[in-house]
């Protein structure tokens, strides 16, 4: 009897054994990278950030294919292999799916996040795990402004630059507005771009006034009442952070009514609609796209151009598409971590680095991406800031090809809060601290 | 234009749109008494068969006679009807006949999801466009405002949805033997009708419907999944105003939702979720049936 016990406890100790992820290795460097695969998000963010993603991988594990000094294979001479994981289904969900990447997957990094409440969620856990965590793409300026993580770093900047470039755009072109209206989702994300739009208005102008804020309901698909409602009012120029179906749909319902020839469109965070829609979108749209990304980083120039170009050609060759937002934002984070993991094994003699040390050597760090310098400046070297950009909508009849003209580059510092204040108050106050020359 | 017309031509357009998706699901309730969450569903599939159609037809010369495209709205419709509905009446609903309706409620839900899923497999996750239908009948000006002039073809649509429905009820004699299917079902069968089949078309017709609201909605949209939860919200709050099972209450109450909605964007924008739902709770405290739903004794 005992030998019968004896040999089913060593038997399933062995299956055990057998099924249990394999243990972390040396010569390999594993990174769950969380994104939306599918709802609807996924289209506009979660898929193109993960064929940007999948897209870096590859280059850097084959070694030599981007410039310096990003030549080097992998990740400190490391293969990088990656998890993804799809990030619908809520933040409760994603809580689970965290635990289950850092705890039975075993992974040496996670790299996620579209969605602002994700990543309102995870940090906590991260920092309960102690789990070296990007958030490489969400909004919500809360997550540093609000609370301190030990193993959290969010390597793009927050959604107040969007919108204070917007602002400082029209102010920059001449543009005059003696009143606006604005059309946002009906959640933390429309409302908030909405709050920062009007506080970084009130600013840069102060007798401009507000004719009406439009917060149709997520996913609404029909505007006909909204946009008769901004036809009535008749604003100087209209707002949206909208995203995705939802922007497209304003989009073909608007210009069919003749919105556009009416009032200036502005659009914070656009640029991603532009493959679908192509001609379908109008000319002198002003367009953000969340930084310089997309055509904004394409036309920029500059010491940047070779990566950006690298990063242009390889996904139109790949994926017969322009790389929108998305995958520049994907990169930015990809390559910062290969920027830390590179720094700490420098200073623990070579070796695979801890979640402590890759912590310590991300805190503060600066590096080159396609969409420009990214410096982790706010949150206490957690969070990070850039540049951006803004431009207008043209198309192109000879190459059939949607372009942006007139862009303006605003500094990171001109554009983003300064450490320790908190973007709202930076808004009321007049962005004290701000640098644009 | 003045500001309580522009409300009333905003309201009427959305109203008209809601009243073709909520027909359906107020028929198939009334006569197989049963609420049907994957109508959602439907409406879906509806959209991105009009889509695939009506992108096809574009696809093989439809430049030449771009009118052709309206036609292949209204065959997606039909063909959605003609597949999905026997595949789900005849293949799942039929075996839950007489059963709870909160089991009902609940199987309906299960294939709301199931077919959810099928559409990502089907035509994946990323959107479909068909514009070109709804440019093609220009614009049309209202005062200080240009309106798209197929707004004014889905009010055209409904109205004739309505009328149609109401008259094959009414004034057929196929609508008089559904008519007696609804008012007693065993009595209906003693008297030899044929009630399976009844049932079958009247699920049939509320498919069509349902898809027929997707086919007008995919050139104004971007097709792409998640479209059918956020009809069926709205479809159910029109036919719980309107009383389950009633047309005319279908219409009512779309007419209902559609205006005070439209009042509410431009009078009072923060509202205009919770107006739905606001005149939805003033009619149940008054009507707990609904407008148009009759009363009915409870049997035990």
């Amino acid at each position: 009897m005992k030998q019968t016990i004896r040999t089913i406890c060593a038997t399933l100790a062995l299956a055990t054994g057998l099924s249990a992820p394999a243990m972390a290795q040396d010569d390999t460097f594993k990174i769950g990278v969380i994104t939306f695969l599918s709802g609807q998000a996924a289209e506009s963010f979660g898929v193109p950030a993960w064929n940007g993603g999948q897209l870096l991988i590859d280059m850097l594990n084959e070694g030599g294919k981007l410039p310096a000094p990003y030549d080097k294979p992998g990740f400190g001479g490391m293969k990088i292999e990656a998890i993804v994981v799809d990030e619908a289904g809520g933040a409760t969900k994603q809580v689970q799916e965290f635990r289950n990447l850092v705890q039975r997957e075993q992974v040496d990094a996670v790299v996620g996040y579209v969605s602002s409440s994700d990543c309102l969620a995870v940090p906590p856990v991260a920092d309960e795990l102690k789990a070296f965590t990007i958030l490489y793409d969400c909004g919500t300026p809360r997550v540093f402004e609000d609370n301190s993580f030990e193993y959290v770093f969010r390597t793009a900047a927050h959604a107040t630059m969007d919108n204070v470039g917007l602002a400082r755009y029209l102010k920059s072109r001449g543009f005059e507005v003696d009143s606006f209206a604005g059309l946002n989702q009906d959640y933390a994300w429309g409302q908030d771009s909405w709050a920062d739009f009007t506080g970084a208005m009130a600013q840069l102008y102060s007798d401009a006034t507000v004719k009406t804020a439009l917060f149709p309901k997520f996913g609404a698909g029909q505007y006909g009442t909204e946009i008769s409602a901004l036809l009535r009012e008749k604003p100087a120029l209209i707002h949206s952070s909208n995203w995705g179906g939802d922007l497209q749909s304003f989009l073909l319902q608007a210009t069919a009514r003749g919105l556009h020839k009416r009032t200036q469109l502005a659009l914070s965070a656009g640029d991603h609609v532009i493959p679908q829609l192509q001609d379908k979108m109008p000319d002198g749209i002003v367009l953000g796209a969340r930084g310089v990304n997309g055509l904004l980083a394409k036309a920029r120039g500059g010491d940047l151009q070779p990566l950006t170009d690298t990063l242009w050609d390889s996904y139109m060759e790949r994926y017969g598409v322009i790389p929108v937002q998305a995958p520049f934002r994907m990169w930015q984070g990809l390559l910062g971590l290969k920027m830390a993991v590179e720094k700490a094994m420098d200073d623990n003699g070579g070796k695979k680095p801890t979640d402590e040390e890759l912590a310590a050597a991300m805190k503060g760090l600066s590096w080159d991406a396609p969409s420009g310098r990214i410096e982790m400046a706010l949150g206490g070297g957690h969070q990070a800031i850039q540049p951006t950009a803004i431009g207008v909508t043209k198309w192109n009849n000879e190459t059939k090809m949607m372009e942006l003209v007139d862009i303006e580059y605003f500094d990171a510092r001109c554009v983003n809060p300064p450490e320790g204040m908190k973007s709202q108050d930076w808004l009321a106050q007049g962005f004290p601290g701000a640098q644009c020359d | 234009m003045d500001l309580f017309a522009t409300i009333f031509v905003d309201g009427l357009i959305y109203a008209a749109w809601l009243f073709i998706v909520s027909v359906g699901l107020t028929l198939v309730f009334g006569v197989l008494n049963i609420l049907n969450i994957a109508h959602g569903s439907l409406y879906a599939i509806g959209a991105y068969t009009s889509a695939s159609m009506v992108g096809a037809y574009f696809g093989v010369g439809g430049d030449a006679f771009p009118w052709g495209s309206y036609v292949a709205l209204i065959a997606a419709a039909i063909l959605v009807a003609l597949v999905m509905g026997p595949l789900l009446e005849r293949g799942l609903l039929r075996f839950f006949y007489g059963r709870d309706e909160v089991l009902n409620v609940l199987v309906t839900y299960a294939v709301f999801l199931i077919l959810e899923d099928a559409m990502k497999l089907i035509w994946g996750v990323n959107p479909y466009y068909v514009y070109e239908p709804y440019t093609l009948l220009g614009d049309v000006e209202l005062g200080s405002l240009f309106y798209v002039g197929y707004d004014f073809a889905v009010i055209a649509i409904a109205i004739v949805v309505g009328l149609a429905v109401w008259m094959s009820l009414n004034r057929t004699r196929t609508g008089k033997v559904v008519l007696a299917v609804i008012h007693d079902p065993e009595m209906s069968r003693t008297m030899g009708v044929n009630v399976p089949r009844i049932y079958l078309g009247a699920f049939v017709a509320g498919a069509f419907l349902a898809a027929l609201g997707g086919a007008v909605t995919a050139p104004m949209i971007s097709v792409q999944p998640g479209l059918g939860v956020n009809v069926i919200i709205v479809a159910f709050a029109v036919v719980i105003i309107g009383g389950l099972g009633s047309i005319p209450g279908a219409a009512i109450g779309a007419l209902m939702v559609g205006i005070s909605r439209a009042a509410s964007v431009h009078l009072l924008p923060e509202a205009e979720l919770f107006i739905i739902y606001f005149v939805m709770a003033i009619v149940l405290m008054f009507r707990p049936e609904g407008l148009f739903a009759k009363t009915q004794a409870r049997k035990i």
